[in-house]
């Protein structure tokens, strides 16, 4: 088997805050392979997004090591990096000062080599593959409307075709059509470029629809990893309440195969 | 050479010339400049002339990204060629391309006739800044009565605590450039003055310069870049995270809550200030008499009360209120118009810096000519 494109062992992170030490990972390992998407769940200040942030290495773990397409993902910052880690932020995290088209180009711009033409020709490609107008090519972003940043953020971060994609929380803020729209791009996305994609997410339907493997983020660990099935057959009360609450029946409702009334915990 | 280097390979077989393409055709392997140069030449050579007529065997790249494809398809002058060999995520990807490429819509360029509406427009927004300020003084003067008929309902916390930030912690890099500036003018008008043996008058020129002129505008200065902008940014952030329509929707007055507390307290710290710099550039220029002229400390104290009038005192007291209350309220003003986006919110606070300078600067001036009168 080939090696995983993410793989963080033995992971530590602790936090300081006023002579405090938090400590929000404890010996966490977690692997992903190439081509799964990988959502990982878990409550609030259970540091999901802190693990994000510690594979794109903007984060640096106290202990432990993240290695990302088989580089320390510390490296992953250097020049070239568009190249292999494309970043979805909860906002977006346009650059306020430039149009959507060069938003999209800025990394194929900054190589400083390609001519101006072709990165315009390639920025306009990728604004189509993600659904939008080429009219929206020179608006600003603050012209723009919620789903249409996610969509503009999301060309950005793929222009230079990066194998891994990470999402954090791909449809906060969207409203529910916009939110179905989104999630069925990421969908035919990670078929045609066949990415590795990993995402943090609260939304339950977000969850079952596109992740392909769960991983639960709760008592400084993973205490479940697998596809959602298996995830919520898991007896962990924090998995009980998260997927076979109220809103976890309504949404694993959307699950093909069995009823989720068969799925009750014991 | 690498093994991942985009490479092109020509081959000539009995039934026609045939292109094989390896390596990596990707943006960051395309993107390297010997790379480049060497890639586009022989597309050049290969592309666009003849496309048609050769063989294209793609099959052999490592990797091609989007980039890589869109650069083939320009050089086939976006056909497809008659005889081509490829994979089907290839031909995926390609056919994306094909579907996809098109030209930018245009950037519409403006007419005379915008042109012009345009300078009417920043005609009209001059005139609405004018009309803002003018309502942020009269609204200020409201809710300085409405605290004067029930004065312990006024905001007190907020006062004393836009005081400490805005006078207090001014206090080391006021002293500090006021020093400085005490030296320098001591240094430079020596040199002038020894040329004609009127060594004494250093005092003069000191006390009338500083106390009159430099102190007031300096303090001036530095709280408006330091303090002017803050209160800028705090009311800004405030209309970006929406806490502004909040306090609104709650029924809190804005006037009464955010710019009457930072006019007053600007309206007190600023002429403490200005004692306070002012000071600092006496005991600078004293100093630097001292070592360079002989003007000892006794002789400065001595002969500074009759060269400075006290009118020169209250003119320097009551022109630094002024251009606290100043300040104060471009800042709000400028804090108040930021629109909820962070773009607008840098631009509302270099305004805001640039205009509280020039406007005191510019009132200086004005009591310059209005009291040439007074205490000279």
């Amino acid at each position: 088997m080939s090696q995983p494109v993410v793989q963080i062992e033995k992971l530590w992170s602790v936090f300081h805050a006023q002579g405090v030490e938090t400590v929000i990972h404890q010996d966490l390992d977690l692997a992903i392979e190439a081509g799964e998407m990988m959502a990982i769940v878990g409550g609030s200040g259970s540091g999901k997004t802190v693990l994000l942030r510690q594979i794109l290495g903007l984060e640096t773990p106290a202990r432990g090591q993240v290695t990302v397409l088989g580089q320390p993902a510390s490296e992953l910052g250097n020049e070239g990096a568009a190249s292999r880690v494309g970043m979805l932020f909860q906002h977006g995290a346009l650059f306020s000062a430039f149009t959507v088209l060069e938003n999209i180009a800025f990394a194929l711009r900054e190589l400083g080599t390609l001519p101006a033409g072709l990165v315009r020709d390639v920025a306009m490609v990728k604004l189509q593959m993600v659904g939008l107008d080429p009219a929206q090519a020179n608006k600003m972003p603050a012209d723009l409307s919620g789903g249409m940043v996610k969509r503009v953020a999301l060309a950005r971060a793929l222009v230079m075709d990066p194998p891994l994609l990470l999402l954090d929380e791909p449809t906060a803020g969207l409203d529910p059509d916009s939110a179905d729209a989104f999630c069925a791009l990421l969908k035919s996305l990670h078929g045609e470029l066949g990415l590795t994609v990993v995402m943090v997410t609260h939304d339950l339907d977000t969850l079952f629809e596109l992740s392909t493997r769960i991983a639960v983020v709760a008592d400084k660990r993973i205490i479940a990893n697998g596809a959602a099935r298996e995830v919520m057959a898991n007896p962990h009360p924090f998995i009980h309440d998260f997927f076979l609450g109220e809103r976890g029946q309504r949404a694993s409702a959307l699950l093909p195969g069995q009823p989720p009334a068969q799925l009750q915990a014991p | 050479m690498e093994e991942n280097t985009p490479r092109i390979t020509l081959h000539t077989t009995p039934a026609g010339s045939g292109v094989v393409l390896s390596g990596s055709w990707t943006a960051a392997c395309l993107a390297k400049p010997v790379v480049w140069a060497r890639i586009q030449s022989e597309l050049g050579r290969h592309g666009r002339v003849d496309a048609a007529s050769h063989h294209w065997d793609l099959r052999g790249l490592q990797r091609l990204d989007h980039t890589g494809a869109q650069m083939l398809w320009n050089a086939w002058g976006h056909q497809w060629p008659t005889e081509l060999a490829l994979l089907d995520t290839q031909r995926a990807m390609l056919t994306r391309v094909a579907q996809f490429s098109m030209p930018p819509p245009a950037t519409t360029r403006m007419s005379a006739w915008q042109l012009f509406l345009l300078l009417g427009g920043r005609v009209l927004l001059l005139v609405d800044h004018f009309s803002g300020l003018l309502r942020l003084m009269g609204q200020l003067l409201l809710d300085a009565i409405r605290l004067l008929r029930a004065p312990g309902k006024g905001p007190w916390r907020d006062v004393s605590g836009h005081l400490y930030h805005i006078g207090a912690t001014a206090l080391p890099i006021t002293a500090l450039v006021g020093f400085l500036i005490g030296v320098v003018l001591a240094y430079l008008m020596s040199q002038q003055l020894r040329q004609f043996g009127a060594d004494a008058f250093i005092v003069n020129i000191l006390g009338i310069a500083l106390i009159r002129e430099l102190g007031p505008v300096l303090a001036a200065i530095l709280i408006a870049g330091r303090s002017g902008s803050a209160i800028t940014a705090q009311i800004g952030v405030m209309r970006v995270t929406e806490e502004l329509d909040a306090m609104r929707v709650m029924g809190i007055p804005k006037g009464f809550r955010l710019v009457l507390p930072r006019a007053m307290a600007m309206a007190v710290a600023m002429p403490l200030i200005t004692v306070w710099t002012t000071l600092a550039a006496l005991l600078g220029g004293m100093l630097a008499s001292d070592l360079v002229m002989g003007v000892t400390p006794a002789y400065f104290f001595a002969a500074l009360p009759p060269a400075v009038q006290v009118s020169n005192l209250v003119l320097a007291i009551s022109k630094s209120v002024v251009f606290g209350l100043m300040i104060a309220l471009i800042g709000c003003h400028y804090g108040l118009r930021v629109k909820p986006n962070t773009e607008s919110l840098g631009q509302g606070t270099t305004a805001s810096v640039v205009t509280s300078i020039t406007m005191v600067i510019l009132v200086d001036a004005l009591f310059a000519v209005v009291f040439k009168d007074i205490g000279l």
